[in-house]
């Protein structure tokens, strides 16, 4: 329903490497494509090569196949369906325990991994930061965890008797030997009183993350949205005020979420609801009461935010907070929403910020003006980013998504230029093969990418933990973003890279 | 406006605690439906308690916060140690990319591995096409001298057979028949990451070594490191060896892999034991490990299949190395140099200097068994006490070794091993017997925050401290650094504690 916002893209002249500059730029990077492609079996290559692409203007998509399998032995970056749930969804709901239900180890990597943070008293009445496993044995694999898993659920509210509910975030072995989650939380749902959800994110679903996304979704549809309507029913929901609001989508990566609602607060909106990073069940269950989603990462929660719009009359609207330009263009998209209060708000709230934002830009534009940027996220930064990028004159060369629908190439459109390479699932041959090409001043992607590029001497950040830094989001975080893009690029470190005395015999020859 | 200052801008550190986003956390408590601060405190306050511990100690279904991970991580970090050999995990691919995290963010490297990327159908009908197409594409791609093959739950719960899917995949011609694809099954609810180091290593030297022995010995002695994660401490073996005039043969040596120069050019691959090297392991005089529970498989079929003896020697504190240069001494008949018994001196009389700040202090530790063994062995030499001893990834044999040891000092007297036991348990320890000292991953500074006790990061993973796994704990170098590290975070303690003006500082020492 919502359009994505667009990006206000100047008109640049296309970035062109010397040797090319002869060349038409779309055409020069599609014979790179089919360069790197040379290598794979057949049967891969066919595969790969519906994957990679480059943006051509006034295109409506950018011309890569999504969400298709990874090739099997390609080095693909994505995750699981289970990452996708316990992850990035539930995981960060801070007030209820969810179980890694399985195995030990999907629970023990993905302890304290995302940075989603929260505040609570961790282990009392808060759970971000704990790994809850069911550490499965041969016995359970033959045997069946359905008890196993019950008497758990018992432990763990008597040991942590604050916590508002439970979540069970199945592991791959859950679905296969036939274990029924579902009764087992029904039943001690009723026993301890509390909510317990049961997610089949089992991780050979779907190709990624993404499918554990849905079903996260499709979870707090089906165990956590009943509540609100007994509730309602009963009579026990307020109405709340015509300016509630939620926030969809933000996990609060070292803040992001804070960041973002310090501004929706600021234009006069009331955010009853924080998904998921910082948020706790209850604001789940008073979701349906608000009047209006405001989605950050529509990848992740789009299924939940067309549930709430179909089943309780509740439109949503995306927004992007990354960089003033967009955060300006989100607050007015958002505040026209609204009344003529909210909407003077909207521009008073812009206006305050102002000063702080051009000095940030007068600050770092100039140290970091016509530089180029290669982008490889998961399924929403991949886009989001770039006018932030722009903001601080930088300029984008290739991205793509580890995790991106169509829906998702589709909203890219209006964030990237001509010529722009696009890659989906990107395997690590192609991403070296690709960058080693472009040359890109900075490489912006995740840590198992982080120090190929820079044994390779390239500045690269973090764009999923924001390399330990943020929160990126809102006016502050944008300033946080332009230091943290200075730091990387202007670093000295990267001048050491090289004994001289190798330097210098490359002269000589 | 909260970034009031364009030249000192606030990350998250100090951000948040500016009094706009103070009154935004306020503000979001209205919405949250939270417990009352006064339960909030009174609970924590019981979580502190003899009676939560007995609650807590007589769970029996629930782990939370273990200590140990599963199988396949400890398998490709075997793998990784040979030259050009590409690990390749058979199952669902989420696992991969865990891995690839876990030990990228540890030894802040990179770390490359693939994935069969197996998917519903693969659940139903099997993973055979995707090792077969897996195996091609990865083979082309990356170009691997050697692809070592394990497998995730996925894989083991369906039951795929490796050896078959391999056999039927060379045939297909994913990749030439006489290339090596080792194999090890290692199911992650069976034993734990050191289980699955133990089984890939015995894959892949029983892959290598096929066919390969020979009529004489090649007089050299293997080294196993077991699940080693102080790249210091391959290259501490290797220095020792080669002071000693010693021929060995690394098995394996990742040690280049997780530790490599940045030249500006990427190398997928740097380092590793040579194939050959590794296939003529099999004619060595004898084998060294200097981990026995995470090489218990790997040892057994060295003593059977290659006929060789083998032993264990953990090179920690200085009995430890002592036994460990004593053995390289007596299965290669060379003295040990004067350069190392230099050493050895030196760091004895490092230890006598700091003796008195380290005599009876209490120490908690939680790790895996081998490395548990090894800083037991220093702390009960150094007169500190082991007091609660976690060990998640416990077993019957471990721990017997380890009573031996404890048995054999006074120091040791007062010391409960808590086997298969967690991170929720050794809180409840040190709330209710409390120690000077506790030793861990990075995962024991939330104990740290919720107990105070002073806490040294020795272990695998550690996220949040870097360069670390650079230096080595092995060797009497390596005693030095296990004594700096414990020494002075006891006295910057003692720092911390007499640091109020007026109050605590006359015992502020400027000379301790």
């Amino acid at each position: 329903m919502t359009p994505p916002l667009s990006a206000p893209i100047e008109e640049k002249p296309v970035l062109e490497t010397p040797e090319k500059t002869a060349q038409n730029p779309v055409l020069a990077t599609k014979e790179l494509i089919q360069e790197v492609l040379e290598v794979y079996p057949d049967k891969a290559k066919k595969k790969r090569e519906k994957h990679l692409n480059v943006f051509e203007e006034g295109k409506s998509d950018c011309g890569v196949k999504s969400n298709i399998k990874s090739v099997p032995g390609s080095m693909t970056t994505r995750g699981c369906a289970y990452a996708g749930s316990k992850g990035v969804v539930w995981g960060p709901i801070k007030d209820m325990i969810h179980i890694s239900h399985g195995p030990v180890g999907c629970g023990y990597y993905s302890w304290s991994g995302r940075r989603n943070y929260y505040i609570g008293t961790t282990g009392i009445d808060s759970f971000g930061t704990m790994d809850f496993t069911s550490d499965f044995q041969e016995r359970d694999i033959v045997f069946g965890g359905d008890k196993k898993l019950a008497k758990l659920i018992t432990e763990l509210d008597e040991l942590f008797p604050l916590n508002r509910g439970v979540s069970i975030q199945s592991e791959c072995p859950i679905g296969l030997i036939g274990d029924d989650i579902e009764a087992v939380a029904k039943k001690a749902s009723k026993e301890i009183g509390k909510t317990v959800v049961p997610v089949r994110c089992e991780g050979f679903r779907g190709v990624s993350q993404s499918l554990g996304h849905h079903i996260a979704n499709d979870a707090i549809r089906d165990w956590v949205f009943p509540q609100y309507d007994k509730e309602k029913k009963a009579g026990n929901i307020a109405d709340g005020t015509e300016y509630d609001v939620a926030i969809i989508g933000d996990y609060n990566i070292g803040g992001d979420a804070w960041s973002s609602r310090i501004l929706i607060e600021e234009i006069g909106l009331r955010v009853a609801a924080q998904w998921s990073g910082d948020g706790t069940l209850h604001e789940m269950i008073n979701t349906p009461s608000v009047k209006l989603n405001l989605v950050h990462c529509y990848r992740s929660m789009n299924y939940i935010s067309r549930h709430m719009e179909e089943t309780y009359g509740i439109p949503w609207l995306e927004y992007n907070f990354f960089g003033p330009t967009q955060i300006a263009e989100s607050l007015r998209a958002i505040a026209a929403k609204f009344d003529e209060k909210i909407q003077a708000n909207a521009e008073a709230v812009i206006a305050k910020y102002e000063a702080q934002t051009k000095a940030v830009i007068e600050k770092f534009l100039p140290r970091l003006k016509d530089k180029t940027v290669a982008l490889m996220v998961g399924g929403l930064r991949p886009r989001h980013v770039i006018p932030a990028f722009h903001d601080l004159g930088m300029k984008l060369i290739g991205t793509g998504y580890e995790f991106g629908h169509n829906d998702d190439y589709k909203r890219t459109t209006h964030y990237v230029e001509n010529g722009t390479l696009i890659y989906d699932d990107v395997s690590a041959y192609e991403f070296e093969a690709f960058i080693k090409e472009l040359k890109p001043d900075l490489v912006a992607s995740g840590i198992k990418e982080k120090y190929v590029f820079q044994k390779m001497a390239l500045p690269f950040r973090q764009m999923h933990s924001w390399d330990y830094s943020g929160p990126y989001h809102g006016y502050d975080g944008f300033a946080i973003f332009a230091r943290d893009m200075d730091l990387a690029l202007n670093s000295p470190t990267w001048s050491l890279i090289g004994a001289p005395w190798k330097k210098a015999e490359i002269t000589a020859q | 406006m909260v970034q009031k200052n364009i030249d000192n801008i606030k990350d998250h550190v100090e951000l948040f605690h500016q009094e706009e986003y103070q009154e935004l956390f306020a503000g979001k408590k209205q919405f949250e439906g939270g417990h009352d601060p006064d339960l909030v405190a009174q609970t924590a306050e019981w979580t502190k308690t003899w009676e939560y511990r007995e609650k807590n100690f007589a769970r029996e279904a629930l782990t939370v916060n273990p200590a140990k991970a599963c199988q396949p991580l400890g398998a490709i970090l075997a793998a990784v140690g040979f030259e050009k050999t590409l690990p390749f995990v058979h199952g669902s691919q989420g696992c991969v990319s865990y891995f690839r995290s876990h030990f990228t963010r540890h030894f802040k490297e990179p770390f490359s591995a693939v994935s069969s990327s197996m998917t519903e159908d693969a659940a139903v009908f099997g993973g055979q096409n995707n090792m077969i197409d897996g195996l091609a594409t990865s083979y082309n791609l990356y170009q691997p001298k050697m692809i070592a093959v394990c497998t995730t739950c996925m894989a083991e719960v369906i039951g795929d057979d490796l050896q078959a899917f391999i056999n039927n995949a060379k045939t297909a011609g994913s990749v030439p028949k006489e290339f090596p694809v080792p194999y090890a099954h290692t199911p992650s609810f069976v034993g734990s990451h050191i289980t699955g180091y133990d089984n890939m290593l015995k894959g892949i030297l029983g892959n290598l070594t096929k066919g390969e022995k020979a009529e004489t010995t090649n007089g050299k002695i293997n080294f196993i490191p077991g699940f080693e994660t102080y790249i210091g401490n391959l290259r501490e073996i290797k220095r020792i060896a080669s002071l000693m005039g010693i021929n060995y043969t690394l098995l394996a040596d990742n040690s280049d892999y997780l530790d490599s120069p940045n030249t500006g050019e990427y190398d997928m691959y740097p380092g590793g034991t040579p194939l050959e090297a590794a296939a003529d392991s099999i004619n060595g005089e004898a084998t060294v490990a200097f981990q026995a529970y995470s090489t218990t498989k790997t040892r057994e079929f060295i003593e059977k299949e290659w006929q060789q003896p083998t032993s264990v020697v953990r090179p920690m504190g200085i009995r430890g190395t002592d036994e460990f240069l004593i053995k390289l001494s007596a299965l290669t008949g060379q003295p040990i140099p004067k350069a190392l018994e230099d050493e050895r001196g030196r760091a004895v009389d490092a230890l006598t200097d700091s003796q008195a700040w380290l005599h009876g202090k209490k120490v908690a530790l939680y790790g895996d068994p081998d490395l548990v063994i090894g800083l037991v062995q220093f702390l009960l030499e150094i007169g500190a006490e082991p007091v609660h001893i976690v060990v998640s990834n416990s077993n019957n044999d471990f721990e017997a070794e380890l009573r031996a040891l404890l048995d054999s000092s006074p120091f040791g007297a007062g010391a409960t091993i808590w086997g298969g036991k967690d991170l929720w348990h050794l809180r409840s320890l040190l709330f209710t017997e409390p120690v000077d000292l506790l030793i861990g991953n990075s995962y024991g500074k939330y104990l740290w925050r919720d107990t105070k006790v002073p806490f040294v990061r020795i272990g695998y993973p550690i996220f949040d401290r870097h360069h670390l796994h650079r230096y080595s704990t092995y060797g009497y170098e390596g005693t030095i650094n296990l004594l700096n590290w414990i020494v002075n975070t006891l006295l910057e303690e003692l720092d911390r504690n007499t640091i109020i003006p007026a109050k605590t500082d006359i015992s502020y020492d400027l000379i301790r």
